[in-house]
């Protein structure tokens, strides 16, 4: 059998030990009534050359990015992976080693996993940060229930429609059989208007969610509604773009409470939606600190004084609290967080804004070539970072089904999770797109839009 | 292993102006600033400050840092409940395929066709390893499963007008995670007891069991690696009340192709995908959670799950009473993909015997240490153990976690140590299947060499790693859970210490 040992000298030996007549017997415990006695219902075990053979064929039905032209955003990004990050995240050492209980056995995830924290801070400008958690969409809603913990409130959660609707999703569901009432603010001009918030908010309100670059692509005026949120004595949960992170103001910058973003850009394969990297920051004061759902890797010394690591302030953890726990989360998503941390480091400072600048600039290229396409334009005026929403005629599922049969994942159908906008398409161009895709797409719309005029 | 390298932070070895990665030349006419294309009030003066370094520096800084931890492919690491099993190599291989890899989770379903297939294979191979036919890949962990589990349990009753049952009874012996989940999706934890016998105490769980119960949340095997005798018994209790009976699934290791949730009366469990079908831990994740269910719970479960129309895959969106999301996307799909492999390369005959063979060993491995250390409960056990280090407390103060902390000196990762609570001084023993009998007796002769060591050596273990006995007081008490430039050290490099009585050993 694949990947065990034992002998039948072994076996022998081991049921001798152990007393026992069989392996069978071993199973004495579990009631006749209650076994399985036939073979599972399995297809038969494949050896790897047969099972490479299989898996080859079933990827070669799909159509990934590469194959066809990537326009597709959404909170996850064909961003370039620097090599490094393989070779790191491929070490043994780390990808085979679970939640670092031992400390000092664990020194190596645990200091990585504290760089990836600092990292995480430094990302965000805010003071401190987990071990992860599992993607973009439960970061939103973990960052909601820490908000309730920290206000006490049991008024409504604020949560801007421009936010990533499967975060919204996630968040209705962690919700719903829970004290507080998720109410959405309408963005019917694609940006969340501050005025909205103003409106929306009173001494009851838990928190206010807005995210930038929001699901369009586009900016939202982060400060004036984090003011807003603040004034109400809301916390106030940013849920932002790391990669973007490399221009814009940070959430710390611009008085976010809680920052939530998906890490996928930061050196995580697209890998058809997970495992992600959910990242949650948050200011330092103890309130906070002491509602942070998940792992936190904290520094001290060992017993001869030598600098060290340990997960620490546990007591807010299921396994201590059980239901008194901050979060029921007990595995995340470590090698992903290790992923980000050395992504960040092979990026630095000066990669991490040229690898921005670059999505800013393609970015802006595709909408003044594809917005010369008549009757194409750019749907929303508010400002964009790496992914933007045209207005496109006709039917845009049909338009992106002749886009694929020309070789392009032209966007996403805004429609599909916004049906008041039907017209839209939002397209995302990241530093790996070239001027050839993107004039390619270009020219791809146009005769599409042109067969259908004609 | 010599671990005399610097343990510098890569920010203190950041130096201005060091790259690692370089981007191409902008290939767009660019030729307005920044601050024409986005306004300036949402632009940051600088980038954020990041460390600064050379591709060599970061090559080596984190490949030693990973010479500090002990993993499944350097060491035995017989965590108790992790199933710490071999993560087989070719799995890292075929996930990496571009086929798989560069699919983006929102393109449409006909670019995506043998994706679909595959994960609709999972959906019906999970469906069957459990007996509960419905399943929902989406949770991203076991506890995320747990909780989507009860999610779907809270729509059910909400469903059916019984709004009045608010609580879930939990063995003192579960996971952590179980009253937490409970908590989080609404419900008040209520604990029943376990008897002498390691099992739920039945008598307890009927004074606890009424009209007002949702769900029963069971482990089994449980946590003391026992499976529950009377499982048949409790099941048909709560069904008798109405409530419904969910499965934690951490140990389906010792019950692959032995017998099923479903056919022992649960109605919902939860996989872990990465410990029973060897998805790489990571340090800490990523899991995979998915959930299994009964047909009239089907409607509740998360949305998308995976249709097959004639060999057309498809995602389904459309359920008017499903919970929702529990997670953006699709679920941990590069976990799902490596248990797709591990079911597909064991095969029926494979997955019983991976049972057989983890219930073999851990029996083994029970009777080895039970040579010099306390097993509080009968056996035979499934596929772990409990040991309790009582005994030395009382006659040399010596605790379980001296023991683990020595053991780690021999090449040995630690057991799972105070945990389950309902043993004193546990320490619990997963080996798995992958291991031999060899690596068995070597680290159960530790343990029994240890047992005779002094008491001061192993209160100072270990002493022969990179530091020893972390005060976790402090960084509880005056938390640093970041670095920050001012904390950068000034004192030179210390050689590194060795313990007076080091054992010999490869590190």
């Amino acid at each position: 059998m694949p990947y065990l040992l034992n002998t039948p000298e072994d076996t022998a030996a081991m049921l001798a030990r152990i007393g026992a007549a069989s392996v069978d017997d071993l199973f004495a415990p579990v009631p006749a009534g209650v076994r399985l006695n036939r073979p599972l219902d399995i297809p038969p075990a494949l050896p790897e050359m047969e099972l490479a053979a299989h898996l080859r064929q079933l990827a070669a039905k799909n159509r990934p990015a590469g194959d066809l032209v990537c326009f597709l955003g959404g909170g996850a990004y064909d961003h370039f992976i620097p090599a490094v990050v393989d070779a790191v995240a491929g070490r043994g050492e780390f990808y085979t080693a679970y939640t670092p209980y031992q400390a000092e056995a664990s020194q190596g995830t645990l200091q990585a996993v504290f760089e990836y924290q600092t990292l995480m801070c430094q990302l965000t400008g805010l003071d401190v940060a987990n071990a992860s958690l599992y993607d973009g969409g439960s970061a939103v809603a973990e960052a909601v229930l820490m908000a309730v913990g920290v206000t006490g409130r049991v008024g409504d959660v604020l949560v801007a429609e421009t936010v990533h609707p499967e975060y919204r999703q996630a968040l209705h569901t962690y919700a719903a059989n829970l004290n507080c009432r998720v109410r959405e603010l309408p963005c019917p001009d694609g940006f969340l208007n501050p005025d909205d918030v103003k409106a929306a908010v009173n001494d009851q309100t838990v928190c206010v969610v807005a995210q930038s670059p929001n699901f369009f692509g586009h900016l939202e005026e982060m400060k004036a509604i984090g003011d807003a949120a603040r004034k109400a004595g809301a916390v106030f949960v940013a849920s932002f773009d790391p990669v973007s992170a490399g221009i814009l103001k940070r959430p710390g910058d611009y008085g976010a409470d809680i920052a939530v973003a998906e890490g996928q850009g930061l050196g995580v394969p697209l890998g058809y939606g997970g495992p992600y990297l959910g990242i949650l920051a948050c200011r330092g004061d103890s309130a906070y600190v002491r509602k942070i759902p998940g792992r936190l890797v904290g520094q001290t010394t060992d017993r001869t004084g030598k600098r060290c690591w340990v997960l620490t302030l546990q007591t807010r953890e299921q396994h201590i609290r059980r239901e008194k726990a901050t979060s029921n989360i007990c595995t995340n998503q470590g090698l992903l967080a290790l992923r980000a941390a050395v992504h960040l480091t092979a990026l630095g400072p000066q990669g991490l804004r040229e690898t921005a600048g670059l999505c800013v600039r393609k970015a802006h290229y595709a909408a003044d070539v594809l917005t010369k396409i008549p009757g194409v334009s750019v749907k929303f005026r508010t400002p964009f970072v790496k992914e933007f929403t045209l207005s496109v005629p006709g039917d845009v599922s049909t338009v992106l089904a002749k886009l694929r049969d020309r070789g392009y994942l032209g966007g996403l159908p805004a429609g599909r999770w916004y049906p008041n906008h039907s017209d839209g398409l939002t397209v995302a161009v990241t530093e790996k797109r070239t001027k050839g895709e993107i004039d390619g797409l270009a020219a791809a719309l146009a005769d599409v839009v042109a067969s259908r005029a004609a | 292993m010599n671990n005399t390298q610097s343990t510098d932070l890569i920010f203190e070895l950041s130096r201005a102006g060091r790259r690692c990665h370089r981007l191409p030349a902008c290939d767009v006419p660019s030729s307005r600033p920044l601050d024409q294309l986005i306004p300036a009030e949402h632009l940051a003066d600088q980038p954020p400050p990041l460390p600064e370094v050379g591709e060599i520096d970061l090559v080596r800084h984190f490949n030693n840092l990973s010479t500090r931890n002990m993993s499944i492919d350097t060491h035995f690491y017989p965590l108790g409940s992790c199933t710490m099993k071999y993560n087989p190599k070719r799995h890292e291989r075929f996930a990496a395929d571009p086929g798989f890899a560069n699919l983006h989770p929102l393109q449409p379903d006909d670019t995506t066709q043998g994706m679909l297939e595959l994960l609709y294979g999972m959906q019906e191979y999970l469906a069957e390893i459990s007996g509960l036919p419905a399943v929902s890949l989406q949770p991203a962990a076991g506890a995320q499963g747990e909780l989507t589990a009860l999610f779907v349990a809270h729509a059910y009753f909400r469903d059916k007008g019984e709004h009045h049952r608010r609580k879930v009874l939990v063995p003192d012996s579960a996971h952590g995670t179980n009253p937490a989940s409970a908590a989080l999706a609404g419900f008040d934890a209520v604990t029943v007891k376990s008897n002498s016998k390691g099992l739920v105490d039945i008598d307890d769980l009927k004074a606890k069991l009424g009209d007002d119960t949702a769900v029963f949340m069971i482990t089994n095997p449980n946590t003391l690696g026992l499976f529950e005798t009377q499982i048949k018994a409790i099941t048909e209790l709560l069904h008798a009340k109405g409530a419904l009976v969910y499965l934690d699934g951490a140990n389906m290791n010792a019950i692959l192709g032995i017998t099923r949730p479903g056919d022992f009366g649960a109605d919902m469990q939860h996989y872990n995908v990465h410990k029973t079908f060897t998805g790489p831990h990571g340090g800490g994740g990523p899991g995979s959670g998915p959930v299994a269910v009964r047909d009239f719970l089907a409607p509740y479960l998360p949305a998308p799950v995976v249709t097959n129309d004639g060999g057309r895959y498809a995602l389904d969106f459309d359920r008017p009473k499903s919970i929702g999301r529990v997670r953006s996307f699709f679920g941990n799909v590069g976990i799902l993909f490596r248990g797709y492999a591990y079911i597909r390369t064991l095969g029926p005959d494979g997955l019983r015997a991976v049972s057989e063979t983890a219930v073999l060993n851990a029996n083994y491995l029970r009777a080895r240490v039970a040579e010099g250390y306390e097993v509080p409960h009968a056996g035979p056990c499934m596929h772990e153990f409990v040991a309790s280090a009582r005994a030395l407390v009382r006659e040399r103060k010596v605790k379980a976690m001296d023991i683990c902390k020595r053991l780690l000196d021999y090449g040995f990762h630690a057991p799972t140590v105070y945990f389950p609570l309902v043993v004193p001084e546990a320490l619990m023993m997963e080996p798995t299947e992958t291991e031999s009998k060899e690596t068995l007796d070597a680290f159960a002769d530790a343990l029994l060499a240890i047992k005779a060591e002094e008491a001061e050596l192993l209160r100072a273990a270990p002493h022969t790693h990179v530091v020893s006995r972390p005060d976790e007081v402090k960084a509880a008490k005056e938390p640093v859970l970041r670095w920050t430039p001012a904390e950068k050290p000034t004192a030179p490099p210390q050689p590194l210490a060795v313990g007076a009585a080091a054992v010999k050993q490869e590190w």
